[in-house]
């Protein structure tokens, strides 16, 4: 009975965050029209066969624009997440495997930053380097990101380091690097993997913040965040507008959310 | 006692770091504030006086000695945009920020508490998988998204409240009453974590050995949970609060907007789009205070629960 | 005093029964010595008395009759006023069984408080009294202290304390000195035997140690596989073991006449 369970949460995860996936991928190459095509005559149209999501003030599908602002969150998203996952868990590593003063210091000033929120954070880093340009983005919330992976990495790695198998290893001529990467890295994923969709999420979220604060991705790079700013000026005539776009943001970090909820259950973390 | 200091001090070096931090990383990216303030069209002169007036002939850390001086006397400089002094232009900001923040760590807190407790009741339930789908959906709204749907639907449809007509603190019973919707939408999806979080921690404690303990003295479920349970579960609660409290405050960053609330958060944004440094500066640090601060004393109440703690487990 | 009847326990998706068919008697102020491997269901026949079967998850039948109340059928309230009243238990491991964040105390006292009216002051000095009847020094300054600052030794006899305070008929002791070094073991072994001379309480002390069963025990029961398969006085049993694994466990303990036996 409890296999079957913590199952359902996974798949349901993997199913929608597949399908949307999916959806983002065709939208990358191909949208029913063109996101930016203007149309006078098909202003604040309702959901309809040609237009399932209907158009906006200026009579823009409006599904088109989702598949592209949604591709926007989910590669900026993506590219967080490899970034600073990369780079975090490479110092989470080295630090949680090597000790000393070093690693004592680095996760102390790990501990302060990862104290704030990450969207405060990479609002700061943002500001200086410069609010609405999508590289700023993409590089403010990969290095926001670095230290709380590190310390999710650092932590594992500190518990895995004295473990037998890793001394036999260690006995055996295996150098660092063949123990760091080969041996203890497989035996991180339980806390990795979950880490990883949380650390998603959060930049998804922070992302469609600082868009829909003007100050993250803006025009003419199509973003989540920003079609909800321009959705809640018009909400009274055009609902379907900030509904469409806000449910779609929302099923991205559901899918992924269940999908990091599911890999926990997976390892038995509760109950 | 000794702790304690150790802990004041320990926050005055982090603050005195963060402040440090954000003052040189905001001193190399603006540029020349003179002839920001004055335009490129200002005469050598000019700019030359001004920035003897202001002190930037001076080497950094000076600069930022009488900053720091500047801030605990309430002298934060001029903004750049709105030709004011920092203080004066953020004092009624603060508060309406707390008053936000507060409301909303309220709301999690009143809510979350009691609900975590029957979910942890209940663990293991036929509702189980769906009752944690529906704790995970809340988790994934995000708070301006909400924010977009109360002030339709409270605001338009029902006419509770105008939305983006904020009162105002001089009428603090009208003014609480506006922050109640906004409040609301950054409070669902850390209530939902925090519920989480106390099912899961409930759950845990309940598996220990000292309940079995405490069943076997003929405690029934409310006395294993008042007497025991809670206040075990009750130091990570506290921590997990803590961080609530700085998570609420980025979530009002965004909400406000959303709202039209002159608060902090809707400054800050302002002042970053405006690149108004030494308003940016003042808040950045306003916020790492709130953070630093409230994590100290979930630290220090944690060590008045746990005696364990004093005897130096954790850091 | 307690007597079992055909007590079976079956865990919900496990095949073989954790408990097939136990029947035994504890008569007042005897102490019962109940021996086995681990999984050989000793310790579930204790949860059973104790009334801390996990009864959604299992499937049982038979009784265990304390008086003329069933144990194993009888409501939660119902077994409530049984629990830490009449039946006190004693658990392996006293530092994780005792409450972290509670006082020392407060936890002798705690069945005190859930089964009588006594008011704060009575209930301090029952426990105190109930301290150094375990021979807790300096019970005074201990009451107010917290388990991590006990040793292990002394978390154990305020186990012991937590459990004789409300002076009852039965004590279930869970391997209570397993996870203790072997002078403290002794010690609480005495402790033990004052204790039932002196209160007449019975006791059922649950052990895979032969060697410390037959110091204090005046009847054994041996366990395996879920079956009781000895019973006797301890001496007889010692002596003349019938059943095959009770010879078997026997011959394992390491003594110096068995040395000087052997060649």
């Amino acid at each position: 009975m409890k296999k079957r369970r913590k199952n359902t949460m996974l798949r349901v995860g993997l199913i929608l965050t597949g399908l949307l996936a999916a959806l983002i991928l065709l939208g990358c190459f191909w949208t029913p029209y063109d996101p930016e095509a203007m149309d006078a005559a098909a202003k604040f149209l309702p959901p309809c066969l040609a237009h399932p999501m209907g158009t906006d003030s200026f009579g823009r599908d409006i599904f088109s624009r989702v598949l592209k602002g949604a591709g926007t969150t989910f590669g900026i998203a993506l590219s967080t997440v490899a970034m600073g996952g990369a780079l975090g868990i490479l110092i989470g590593a080295v630090t949680g495997y090597f000790g000393g003063v070093v690693d004592d210091i680095l996760m102390r000033l790990g501990d302060v930053i990862t104290a704030f929120p990450s969207i405060l954070l990479a609002l700061v880093v943002i500001s200086l380097m410069g609010p609405g340009k999508k590289s700023n983005v993409v590089l403010a919330l990969g290095l926001v990101f670095i230290p709380s992976f590190a310390r999710v990495t650092r932590t594992a790695y500190a518990s895995l380091r004295d473990v037998n198998y890793v001394q036999s290893a260690r006995l055996m001529g295996a150098s660092h690097s063949r123990i760091l990467w080969l041996h203890i890295l497989p035996n991180t994923r339980q806390v990795l993997l979950p880490a990883l969709t949380i650390g998603f999420n959060n930049a998804a979220l922070a992302e469609a913040s600082m868009s829909y604060l003007c100050i993250g991705v803006t025009p003419p790079d199509a973003s989540l965040g920003y079609m909800l700013s321009e959705a809640q000026g018009v909400f009274q005539r055009a609902p379907w507008y900030a509904l469409s776009t806000g449910l779609t943001l929302v099923s991205i970090i559901f899918g992924v959310g269940l999908i990091g909820q599911g890999l926990q259950r997976e390892k038995g973390g509760e109950v | 006692m000794k702790y304690v200091l150790g802990r004041l001090v320990m926050l005055a070096v982090t603050m005195a770091a963060v402040s440090f931090l954000t003052f040189a990383a905001f001193d190399l990216i603006s540029g020349d504030p003179a002839t920001a303030m004055l335009g490129t069209q200002a005469t050598e002169e000019k700019v030359e006086a001004l920035r003897e007036e202001l002190g930037l002939n001076h080497p950094l850390l000076v600069r930022y000695g009488s900053w720091l001086a500047g801030f605990f006397t309430g002298d934060l400089g001029m903004s750049y945009q709105y030709r004011q002094p920092v203080g004066e232009l953020l004092a009624p900001k603060v508060a309406v920020t707390l008053w936000l923040t507060l409301l909303s760590f309220l709301m999690i807190v009143v809510v979350s508490l009691p609900l975590g407790l029957l979910s942890a009741r209940y663990a293991g339930g036929p509702w189980d998988g769906l009752w944690a789908g529906v704790n995970q959906f809340c988790m994934a709204v995000p708070p301006f998204f909400t924010g977009i749907l109360l002030s339709y639907l409270f605001g338009i449809v029902l006419r509770w409240f105008v939305p983006g007509d904020f009162p105002g603190l001089e009428a603090p019973g009208k003014a609480l009453w506006y922050l109640v919707f906004p409040a609301l939408a950054i409070a669902l999806p850390r209530a939902a974590m925090t519920v989480r979080m106390l099912r899961s921690t409930v759950v845990a404690e309940m598996n220990k050995a000292y309940v079995r303990t405490a069943i076997s003295r003929g405690n029934d479920r409310g006395g294993v949970l008042w007497h025991h349970v809670l206040k075990n579960a009750l130091v990570p609660v506290v921590t997990f609060l803590a961080q609530t409290l700085a998570e609420i405050v980025a979530g009002s960053i965004v909400v406000e907007q959303v709202f039209g609330i002159p608060g902090l958060g809707r400054m800050l944004v302002a002042s970053i789009s405006g690149r108004d440094y030494p308003v940016v500066q003042a808040i950045v640090v306003i916020l790492a205070l709130w953070v630093v601060a409230a994590g100290t004393a979930a630290d220090l109440l944690g060590r008045r629960i746990d005696p364990r703690l004093k005897i130096g487990g954790r850091v | 005093m307690l007597e079992i009847r055909d007590l079976h326990v079956k865990f919900q998706g496990r095949t073989r029964e954790a408990v097939s068919g136990v029947n035994l008697t504890i008569r007042d102020g005897e102490i019962v010595g109940l021996v086995g491997e681990s999984g050989s269901g000793k310790s579930v026949t204790a949860m059973s008395i104790a009334g801390l079967l996990p009864r959604r998850s299992c499937d049982y039948s038979g009784e265990v009759l304390l008086g003329e109340v069933d144990l194993l059928h009888a409501s939660r309230a119902m077994l409530r006023t049984i629990q830490g009243r009449e039946i006190g238990v004693v658990f392996q491991e006293p530092m994780t069984c005792m409450d972290p964040l509670m006082t020392v105390g407060r936890q002798v006292e705690e069945a005190l408080r859930i089964h009588t009216d006594l008011g704060r002051e009575e209930r301090r000095r029952r426990a105190l009294r109930a301290m150094e009847e375990v021979e807790l020094p300096e019970a005074e300054t201990l009451y107010g202290k917290y388990p991590h600052e006990l040793s292990g030794g002394m978390c154990q006899r305020a186990m012991i304390a937590a459990a004789i305070v409300t002076q009852p008929r039965l004590l279930l002791l869970d391997e209570p000195t397993t996870a203790l070094d072997v002078t403290i073991q002794a010690q609480i072994l005495e402790l033990l035997k004052k204790l039932n001379r002196e209160s007449g309480a019975s006791m059922l002390f649950i052990s895979h140690n032969l060697a410390v069963v037959r110091k204090l025990c005046s009847r054994v029961a041996v366990m395996q596989r879920g079956v009781l398969v000895e019973e006797g006085e301890t001496d007889a049993v010692f002596h003349h073991p019938t059943h095959p694994y009770t010879q078997r466990l026997i011959a394992a303990i390491p003594t110096r006449r068995r040395k000087e036996d052997a060649p």
